[in-house]
């Protein structure tokens, strides 16, 4: 890959934006609400973009390409399965709690909720995640520009940081949603020539069912494995992925999605951001729309690269294979680049995977400073100071969480083997949080002792079953079996699956328990807080679309039709 | 909010479009060889400026109505 001055004249011209644009927002940036939640002032179609756009790290482009290629059709499955349900029920069912109760971050949701412990392990342990997955984001990055422009590590590193800093010092979680919205639409205008002239390479559409039905048919599976996403799932041989339709629904579909979608401050933030509580439902709505098209943007171009390789294409791109024999899938998209974009293009290319690269970096950043600042500094450190104060402490936490993130890329550079173990801790930990809030927002009879002692039961029930459990083929260790192999799954995705069922269920059943033998609350408490106790959300919005719930049911019947159409 | 997010969208979007319809107007034969035939800087870069430019549109409008 040579870039030219193109390419860096398109590269440059993005990175003036984006720290022009922290610069002029500096002006509007006057209280915490400002610096921490966009003075709750977006609209929907803003906070929509940037809640979809802070998920699209560049890591997740890549390697959703990279699944594209290992499994096909099916890896869409992320989306229409393990996406779109979570949004809906976010936008139309919870959304009106987040936003109704004026809770400044889903920990601080907890506080009113529950009571201070349980949203005291909460803000550590996802201020803490957050600190690494942006660490994780920045190495990843430097890794990607030392292949494809030969920079060295801390230079990547050292530039990226400091652009992010400059950003969202000057312009706060606004700066940070401008941002998203820039990158989604440079995601989309770079990568959708990418499958256009990949489509063209392989021979159309048709030149593209006959190569994934040779790759699906040389691997010993039914033609139409890389094809299609539930014909497949009745059993988990009869798919690459390895998995079977009932931990598909339940592992991904349930229990990792509503996970993630519905309780993670980084995009719920987005949506605290909007300017009315409609618009706040509204955000995860609108943004299912994007979503459940973008795997025709990032699956697609694995399943033509890997129909290249196998069955051959005009311009005879084949995937490079690492040095154990196996295909290099994390090279599809820096080899469609290289090869399909001419300098130019390859110049737009490059930036909107930078683009992305940052934009992860910073939605962990604003989450950060905002959790740190309200959640542990405020609650913990310095009760009743002025609001400037926390404008200051909040400044001041961006600092110190990229200065963390930059230390973290590089512990992940020299002990890859910690950021394996740091990331199987964070999956035990978010496993069983849905449990959590969907006992607090739906029974009034949940106590704090019964949230607190739920989550640590399900997070001990996450590790122990990895403990107990292995895919198979695998060796005792860190992917799993280190107290005994009892059960062996057909591959790691299955035991990843059932590991989070299973700490959602633990985390449930102890919550109930626990609840019955407590306490609760009393119930004027709860308003606004409980489905049973609070006023139905009556929507202002006069014309029919604007509607949450029309707008949701519109969107899952949207999503039901492409799982038909891809059946 | 101090600034409409679809001016800066729009200006973006609207000079990269023209840097590569230009560029691709330039070298038009060496560059296509890579895409397949096609002169996709030339062609990519008119959709971009088309998308900068209505947005800017979009834009204008609403400071008018204010």
């Amino acid at each position: 890959m040579h870039p030219q001055a193109i390419d860096w004249i398109i590269m440059g011209t993005y990175f003036a934006f984006v720290l022009g644009i922290g610069a002029a927002l500096k002006r509007s940036m006057r209280t915490s609400t400002d610096f921490f939640l966009s003075g709750r002032a977006m609209p929907a179609w803003i906070t929509g973009l940037a809640f979809i756009s802070a998920n699209l790290g560049a890591q997740e482009v890549i390697g959703m390409a990279a699944s594209g290629a290992k499994y096909g059709m099916a890896t869409s499955q992320f989306y229409w399965v393990g996406a779109i349900p979570a949004m809906v029920f976010l936008g139309v069912f919870m959304m009106p709690f987040y936003y109704g109760s004026r809770a400044r971050s889903v920990p601080e949701y907890l506080k009113l909720r529950f009571d201070e412990k349980t949203r005291g392990l909460n803000a550590i342990t996802f201020a803490v995640m957050t600190v690494f997955s942006s660490g994780i984001s920045l190495y990843a990055l430097a890794l990607l520009l030392r292949l494809l422009l030969g920079w060295g590590f801390a230079t990547s590193v050292a530039l990226s940081a400091l652009i992010v800093l400059v950003y969202i010092f000057l312009g706060g979680l606004t700066s940070a949603i401008y941002n998203e919205v820039l990158q989604f639409f440079l995601i989309v205008f770079g990568f959708a020539p990418l499958v256009l002239i990949g489509l063209k390479d392989v021979g159309g559409w048709q030149g593209l069912v006959a190569g994934l039905h040779t790759v699906a048919q040389r691997r010993g599976y039914a033609p139409d494995a890389w094809l299609s996403t539930w014909g497949v799932m009745g059993r988990a041989r009869d798919n690459p992925m390895g998995i079977d339709w009932f931990s598909l629904v339940m592992g991904l579909g349930f229990v990792l999605s509503f996970g993630y979608w519905c309780t993670d401050f980084l995009v719920v933030q987005r949506a605290l951001a909007a300017d009315s509580m409609d618009s706040a439902r509204r955000t995860p709505l609108i943004a299912a729309v994007p979503k459940m098209l973008f795997p025709f943007l990032v699956i697609l171009p694995g399943m033509i690269a890997i129909a290249a390789t196998v069955h051959g294409g005009a311009s005879g791109l084949t995937l490079p294979r690492k040095a154990d024999g196996h295909l290099n899938y994390n090279m599809v998209v820096p080899l469609m680049l290289g090869r399909y974009f001419p300098n130019g293009m390859l110049g737009l290319g490059l930036t909107a995977l930078m683009a992305s690269f940052m934009t992860g970096m910073a939605g962990n950043v604003t989450a950060f400073n905002t959790v740190w600042t309200y959640d542990i500094y405020q609650a913990y450190i310095r009760h009743d100071a002025s609001d400037a104060h926390y404008l200051t402490v909040g400044r001041l936490a961006t600092v110190v969480g990229i200065a963390l993130s930059v230390a973290a890329a590089y512990l992940t550079n020299r002990f890859s083997n910690i950021m394996d173990l740091l990331q199987l801790l964070f999956a035990f930990v978010n496993a069983p949080l849905f449990a959590t809030f969907l006992l607090g927002m739906f029974w009034k009879r949940a106590s704090g002792h019964g949230a607190f002692t739920g989550l640590l039961a399900g997070t001990l029930a996450a590790a122990v079953h990895h403990g107990l459990t292995l895919p198979a083929g695998r060796t005792p260790g860190i992917k799993g079996g280190w107290i005994a192999v009892l059960h062996l799954y057909p591959s790691q995705m299955a035991q990843n699956f059932w590991t989070a069922i299973w700490a959602f269920a633990v985390c449930l059943l102890v919550t109930i328990v626990v609840s019955l033998m407590t306490r609760p609350r009393p119930e004027q408490d709860l308003v606004g807080l409980v489905y049973s106790l609070t006023p139905r959300e009556r929507t202002t919005a006069r014309r029919w679309y604007r509607r949450p719930a029309v707008l949701g049911a519109c969107v899952l019947a949207a999503a039901v039709a492409l799982n038909v159409m891809f059946w | 909010m101090g600034l409409d997010i679809r001016i800066p969208v729009g200006a973006l979007f609207s000079l990269l479009g023209a840097l590569l319809a230009g560029y691709g107007l330039i070298g038009a034969e060496a560059l296509a060889r890579r895409s397949l035939g096609i002169n996709i800087d030339l062609w990519w870069g008119l959709v971009l400026a088309v998308f900068g430019a209505s947005m800017l549109l979009l834009a204008w409008r609403a400071r008018r109505r204010r």
